[in-house]
């Protein structure tokens, strides 16, 4: 490797690179104790993440290939980066007045972030497995920390260990399976790999099981059923930021290498895999609705609601083409916006004096907070899929797909579940406005969080309104990966 | 065609004012502002009723915008002899429901006339869209500020009538959107209703897209057994949620028949017509003997709308020139006798708090007004010649017999239980001696009341006595979907 292609390969890795130094300088300065030191290293985050995010956009989606062939830039990897950005920065806007709260308000906090999606950003430029390993566990040894953040409560540190436990479990799943392919294929390479695959047996045993073992990890970590028994557990004790970054930036990161790997280069696997992912996809919707159908804890039923959504977004997979791609990346961007525009509801509501988070809270917010409570109306119809929200033509696209390629009954079922999980976001939108309460909650609203449910309430309305705008860059970030 | 985008004005006015209502002082402005609105958009569509065409079976007053062009979805806006008359039923409703809910509505009523106003704006664009996406949005969005009206507003078992309400009509529209995307892969990827309608469709692919249609406009309808949610919806409902409801709602079922189902699905339509006329049948008699037995009065004119329903889905399925055009007079019809029932109900429940029929009596003589004008929408739902129920039952009468003698016979046992229950409301409430609930003190219909019922009642009697500008503006249009019928008859 000379000079120049060292040279190239640190651009293109330019905004992983800012988002490091700004961890490891945020870092440093946590070092030094003052007070009030977490708004100035929160603002320093914020300001790397919108530098690397206007670095991934300067770098365009050409196809561009780096550290020989390990890492690439393209419209697959530019279009997740951005999202990652938003994502990340919405949380952390949505977190300062939480940490404060618990007394929690440290620089590392987000350090952490900052070392997460950088983890997750090289996940989705990676081209090579070990690289997108290396990334994935950048990424989850963060989240690790930061699900167990508030030392002093018993919830957030049995998360933390039971988070730990099952994720190294699924790290050796997704190990085992990448070193199988290792030995099938003799390299780590995706594009090395897809032509040692080019006309493989796809009966042959060992092939199976390495796609399996692989195809298990990644479902893991988007908390696809029978994989998701980790999900409400520890989506309930995590601070409720890192829920809602987990909810989504985590699954971004997974479900970009899921497409990565299953729909732009490794598409031959196709065959083995496609059975499993149908039966998964209508396990996971099915008992995601089903389940937070019963729960009274609202993110317990969030993290329900987040695996139903998964399901929903494998069924894209299922679609396949530059419509399944497209409608996968435009979902992950509506889910985004209006989980983190709900998460920032549930934190502005957990001020009160119990710290749990009964959806009862959420009772006569109409009446006290008319303004809020129209703000989560929007958030709740959106999640549910009523139009004319974003959520609504996220799923309306992924159908789309599905139709196109004649599995009508796989769009059935989807819709089915999809009435289903309707009933419980409108049981919240009942307690809002049609029940009332003489203990109404006390909610304080600090401009930073003000800020996120701004942006989430525009993005979320933008996107069901004026879809194209959104639709448009999607489909031609899908047509770059996939040509 | 002018350049003014009058649809659009006639869409987007109310739900302006709906996002410019929370801005108010006080309640008393709201009503008044909601009121000012809606009589506004009533006064653009009787300007459009004025203008139309009545030569022409085309749309006319189109609009089209790019939407989302990567997918063929567009906003396109138009009107045919058919849907102009649901956007003036609409629109006429709308100021009568603010004016029904002056004082039975008083909490929150910021928030209520918000919900009335996007009401609006939603109905009117969904009898506007000429697209099949624009429509869809339009027509689920609706469900929302109908739950909340139903849920927030309603009587005592409000929170449950909204969530059957909500989730009944959702999953009937979810298979609906399937129906569409298959149409829209087999018919050239394009949204645009009107290619559609011209596009040819495989047989079989034709059964499945009306099976999923099925749900979703029964469910609307209602047609039995999907019917189950209205009796508690029209009870719980305010007021103005029933007259939205019977009025504008329970059409929206047979319009998606008149407007996708027939003319885009002729063979299907034509196929499972025995179907479709069984239900019909049975849902007349069935409705009509449900509200036979009914002792409160909401339900009985709830299960009365059952009954009505099915004569107007056998109407358009007997595919026959007079069938047809008697659904469609029955729909408009059935939109202002039921509404001003329920506006009547409404009115005598805000005096007394009793909707049994057994609690009332002689009200023609403690409230002369109110009896009179009661009288007369009940004997127009009863179907009295010179009343605006007489003809669009007797021509979907006619029709029926053309077609299957015994869906005729359903037919008229249909309207002689009608008769049944509808006198006996009539006797027992309006008659004998003076009846009232725990002794309340009834009065009689003040200004604001007589200024809701009355063009009501005009509309009642213009039907009845002279329907020809009706027929007038709505002939081409029908003559034109029995050609779209017919095309494929005789292949």
């Amino acid at each position: 490797m000379d000079l120049t292609q060292v040279k190239t390969s640190v651009l293109l890795s330019g905004p992983e690179i800012i988002v490091i130094l700004g961890a490891c300088v945020a870092l440093m300065l946590s070092l030094v104790p003052r007070p009030g030191q977490g708004g100035l290293i929160a603002g320093l985050s914020l300001m790397m993440i919108a530098l690397a995010a206007a670095m991934s956009v300067t770098l365009g989606h050409t196809p561009q290939s780096a550290y020989q062939g390990m890492f690439v830039i393209d419209g697959l990897a530019t279009y997740f980066k951005l999202l990652l950005c938003l994502g990340t920065a919405l949380t952390i806007l949505i977190s300062s007045g939480y940490l404060a709260d618990e007394n929690a308000d440290k620089g590392e906090y987000y350090v952490l972030l900052l070392f997460a999606l950088s983890g997750a950003m090289i996940m989705v430029s990676g081209t090579d497995l070990l690289i997108i390993y290396i990334g994935l566990e950048l990424q989850a040894l963060s989240i690790y920390v930061l699900v167990g953040f508030l030392t002093t409560n018993t919830r957030s540190n049995e998360a933390a260990l039971k988070y730990v436990i099952l994720g190294a479990f699924s790290s050796g799943l997704l190990l085992f399976g990448l070193s199988l392919f290792y030995g099938l294929t003799g390299t780590t390479q995706l594009g090395a790999m897809a032509t040692a695959l080019g006309d493989a047996d796809t009966n042959d045993p060992l092939l199976v099981l390495a796609t399996l073992f692989l195809l298990a990890g990644l479902l893991f970590k988007v908390g696809a059923v029978p994989f998701h028994m980790w999900v409400p557990d520890i989506y309930e004790g995590a601070p409720s930021p890192v829920t809602g970054f987990m909810s989504t930036v985590g699954k971004v990161a997974a479900f970009a290498v899921i497409l990565r790997l299953f729909m732009h280069d490794l598409t031959t696997l196709a065959p083995i895999w496609r059975t499993s992912v149908v039966v998964v996809a209508v396990l996971t919707m099915g008992l995601g609705s089903l389940a937070a159908l019963v729960q009274s804890n609202i993110k317990r039923m969030l993290a329900y609601s987040s695996i139903a959504h998964g399901g929903f977004l494998l069924l894209g997979l299922l679609a396949g083409g530059s419509d399944g791609l497209a409608s996968v990346m435009l979902y992950l961007l509506v889910f985004t916006l209006m989980n983190l525009g709900l998460f920032a509801v549930i934190i502005l509501l957990n001020q009160g004096a119990d710290r749990g988070e009964p959806i009862w809270d959420f009772t006569g917010l109409a009446k006290s907070h008319p303004g809020l409570a129209l703000i989560t109306l929007v958030f709740l119809l959106s999640l549910a899929g009523i139009p004319p929200t974003g959520g609504f033509f996220a799923k309306f696209y992924v159908l789309l797909a599905l139709v196109e390629t004649g599995q009508v009954t796989l769009a059935v079922v989807a819709v089915l579940f999809s009435a289903v999980s309707a009933w419980f976001y409108l049981r919240i939108i009942m307690l809002m406005y049609m029940k009332e309460t003489d203990h109404p909650v006390k909610v304080q609203i600090t401009p930073s969080i003000q800020l996120a449910l701004i942006v989430t309430l525009i993005g979320t309305v933008l996107t069901g309104i004026l879809p194209a705008l959104f639709l448009d860059t999607a489909q031609a970030a899908a047509l770059a990966g996939l040509s | 065609m002018t350049g003014l985008p009058v649809l659009s004005i006639l869409i987007l006015l109310p739900a302006v004012g709906a996002a410019l209502i929370p801005f108010l002082r006080d309640a008393q402005t709201a009503r008044w502002f909601a009121l000012v609105f809606l009589l506004v958009d009533f006064l653009i569509a009787v300007w459009l009723l004025v203008t139309f065409d009545v030569s022409s079976s085309a749309m006319q007053f189109g609009e089209h915008y790019d939407w989302v062009p990567s997918l063929g979805i567009s906003y396109r806006l138009g009107v045919d002899g058919i849907s102009v008359w649901f956007v003036l039923l609409t629109t006429l409703l709308g100021w009568i429901c603010v004016l029904a809910s002056w004082t039975s509505i008083t909490t929150r009523v910021r928030e209520f006339m918000t919900c009335l106003l996007a009401m609006q704006s939603l109905m009117v664009g969904v009898f506007c869209a000429l697209d099949m996406i624009l429509f869809y949005v339009l027509w689920e969005a609706m469900l929302v500020p109908m739950y909340l009206i139903i849920g927030i507003w309603g009587g005592k078992n409000r929170v449950y009538a909204a969530f059957k309400f909500f989730l009944y009509t959702l999953a009937g529209s979810l298979l609906f959107l399937i129906g569409i995307l298959l149409l829209y892969f087999s018919g050239g990827q394009t949204f645009d209703m009107l290619a559609l309608m011209e596009a040819q469709y495989p047989f079989q692919l034709q059964i499945w897209v009306f099976l999923a249609f099925l749900v979703a406009f029964a469910v609307k309808v209602p047609m039995v057994p999907l019917h189950t949610w209205l009796p508690d919806a029209h009870v719980q409902a305010p007021t103005a949620g029933s007259i939205i409801l019977a009025g504008v709602l329970l059409k929206m079922g047979a319009y998606g028949f008149l407007r996708f189902s027939l003319p885009m699905l002729p063979e299907a339509s034509h196929y499972l017509a025995p179907l479709m006329i069984t239900l019909s049948a049975v849902a007349i008699v069935y409705g009509g003997l449900l509200a036979l037995a009914q002792s409160d009065i909401k339900k009985l004119i709830a299960y009365s709308s059952v009954s009505h329903m099915g004569l107007i889905t056998l109407g358009l399925f007997t595919f026959d020139a007079m069938g047809l055009s008697g659904a469609v007079i029955q729909m408009f019809n059935h939109g202002i006798t039921t509404g001003a029932l329920f506006l009547c109900v409404g009115l005598i429940y805000e005096r007394s708090h009793s909707r049994e029929i057994t609690d009332y009596g002689g009200l023609i003589k403690a409230v002369p007004l109110f009896g009179v004008l009661f009288a007369a929408f009940l004997l127009a739902s009863m179907a009295l010649p010179g009343l605006n129920g007489f003809i669009g039952e007797l021509l979907v009468l006619a029709g029926a017999f053309g077609v299957s003698g015994w869906a005729g016979a359903a037919g008229v046992l249909g309207a002689l239980i009608g008769a049944a229950y509808l006198l006996g409301v009539y006797r027992q409430m309006l008659l004998g001696p003076v009846n009232a609930p725990n002794g309340a003190a009834l009065w009689d219909l003040n200004q604001r009341e007589l200024a809701c019922a009355v063009p009501l009642l005009l509309f009642v009697i213009w039907f009845g006595l002279y329907p020809k500008p009706f027929l007038t503006i709505l002939q081409p249009s029908l003559d034109h979907l029995m050609m779209q019928l017919n095309v494929v008859v005789t292949p």
